[in-house]
C-alpha cells in the first residue's frame, strides 16, 4: 500500500533529519497551521497525583509537571 | 490546586520535553536513534505502562512555567519549537500512527512522566487504536469574491449622478463580498456532505486572520478531517474537484499531518466556543459530532 509522502514535513528545518539523510520532499508547512494543531491540539498529559491509579504503585515525589497554551499557563502542582 | 512554587532549577539540569505517545515498535527504536528535536536535543523513548514516550531532555530553565510564559510571545522561539516538535511526530508517524502530544508537554524526570501516563493509559491506548490507519488532512476555505477591483461601472439609471454611481457599485462590493463568503461557507458544507463515505470524523479550528494568516482572501472555514491512510489521495483530489466547481472562492489542503487535531475530544455542539465557519452554522447536522478544537480551561 502506498502511503502519501508526509510532506507536512518542512524540508529545512532544524529538525529530526540525521545528518546525511536524505532531504525530504515537500513545502515549508506553514506556521500558523501548525500552531493550529500543536497548540489547540495533540493530547494534553497532565496528571493530579492525588488519583488512585489501579495497579500503579505512587511514590512520593516533588515534582512539577508544565502545560502550557498561548491562552492560559496552568501549572499543575504536584503534591510535595 | 495550588501551585507550589519550585526553585530555579539548577544549571545544567535538564526537563523532560515531550513529543508523541505511541505502540511500543522495533521500528520505533530504529526511527528515534539519530533524530533531533527541540533545542537540538536527541529524541529517546520511554516506556510508560505498555505505552512507549518520545521525549527530548532540554535545559531546564528554558522550561520553567515563568521561561515559557515569556518565550511563548516570541514568536520566533515559539516556530523553533513547534516546528522541531512536528518534525519529530512527523518521522515517527511514519511506522505508524503516534498521538501527537501538545506544545511544551515537560515533565521534571522520567519517573513524573511515568506516573501521569500510568493515569492516562487507557485513553491513550485507546485513542491509538482509533487514530491507527488515519491521516489527518487540512482543509481552508477563503473567500475571495469582491475583494477584487470595483466592478467597471454599468449602465446607470438615468439621471444618476456620479455619487450614486459610486455607491451602487459599493453596495455590489458588498454583495459580491457577502456572496463570496457563503459560498466558501457552503463549500465547506458540501465538502463535509459528498466526503462523509472517505472520512472518519471532522473537526473545525477557528478561522484564521492576523498577522500570521495568508491570503488572498478571508478565511472562513478551517476544517481538520481524519481520513484512513489509503484513502487520502481520493480525500484530497476530490476536495480539489469541489473546489473547482465553485466561484469566488479559494481552498488550501494542508498535510497529510500527525492526527493532532483528533487527540482531543470535540466540543459539544452549539457550545459558544464551537467554530466553522465564523460561528456554529457548520456545526447544524454535522455529520460527527464534531466540533471546534479549543485550547480551552481543562
Amino acid at each position: 500500500m502506498n502511503t502519501p509522502v508526509p510532506y507536512g514535513t518542512p524540508s529545512h528545518d532544524v529538525g529530526a533529519r540525521e545528518p546525511g539523510a536524505e532531504p525530504l520532499a515537500g513545502r515549508q508547512v506553514a506556521l500558523i497551521d501548525l500552531l493550529d494543531r500543536l497548540l489547540a491540539g495533540g493530547v494534553v498529559l497532565t496528571g493530579d497525583l492525588t488519583l488512585c491509579i489501579a495497579d500503579v504503585e505512587l511514590v512520593r515525589v516533588s515534582l512539577r509537571a508544565l502545560i502550557t497554551s498561548v491562552e492560559a499557563a496552568m501549572p499543575a502542582a504536584l503534591p510535595d | 490546586m495550588t501551585g507550589s512554587e519550585r526553585p530555579e532549577p539548577p544549571p545544567g539540569a535538564s526537563s523532560v520535553y515531550t513529543y508523541a505517545v505511541m505502540l511500543p515498535s522495533p521500528g520505533h527504536e530504529a526511527r528515534a536513534g539519530g533524530l533531533r528535536g527541540v533545542a537540538g536535543r536527541r529524541v529517546r523513548l520511554v516506556d510508560a505502562s505498555g505505552l512507549v514516550v518520545a521525549v527530548s531532555d532540554v535545559p531546564a530553565e528554558e522550561f520553567t512555567e515563568d521561561a515559557l510564559k515569556r518565550r511563548l510571545e516570541d514568536l520566533d522561539w515559539l516556530e523553533r519549537v513547534a516546528r522541531a516538535h512536528n518534525a519529530v511526530v512527523e518521522a515517527l508517524s511514519a511506522e505508524a500512527v503516534v498521538l501527537p502530544l501538545r506544545l511544551a508537554t515537560v515533565h521534571f524526570d522520567d519517573d513524573s512522566l511515568r506516573v501521569h501516563m500510568a493515569e492516562q493509559r487507557c485513553a491513550f491506548a485507546e485513542l491509538l487504536a482509533r487514530l491507527d490507519g488515519h491521516v489527518e488532512w487540512g482543509v481552508k476555505v477563503y473567500a475571495t469574491g469582491g475583494s477584487e477591483a470595483p466592478p467597471a461601472p454599468g449602465p446607470e439609471a438615468p439621471g444618476a449622478g456620479p455619487g450614486r454611481a459610486y455607491l451602487q457599485r459599493r453596495r455590489q462590493q458588498r454583495r459580491s463580498r457577502e456572496g463570496a463568503w457563503e459560498a466558501a461557507a457552503g463549500l465547506g458544507e458540501r465538502i463535509d456532505r459528498e466526503l462523509a463515505g472517505v472520512v472518519a470524523d471532522r473537526r473545525h479550528h477557528r478561522p484564521q486572520s492576523g498577522q500570521l494568516s495568508q491570503g488572498p482572501g478571508q478565511n472562513v472555514v478551517n476544517a481538520a478531517y481524519l481520513v484512513p491512510r489509503d484513502r487520502a489521495e481520493e480525500f484530497r483530489a476530490r476536495v480539489e474537484e469541489l473546489a473547482a466547481g465553485t466561484a469566488g472562492v479559494r481552498v488550501e489542503v494542508t498535510g497529510p499531518w500527525a492526527p493532532y487535531s483528533f487527540a482531543v475530544p470535540p466540543e459539544p455542539a452549539g457550545s459558544p466556543s464551537a467554530g466553522g465557519a465564523g460561528g456554529a452554522a457548520g456545526e447544524s447536522g454535522a455529520p460527527y459530532g464534531g466540533g471546534a478544537v479549543e485550547a480551552g480551561p481543562r
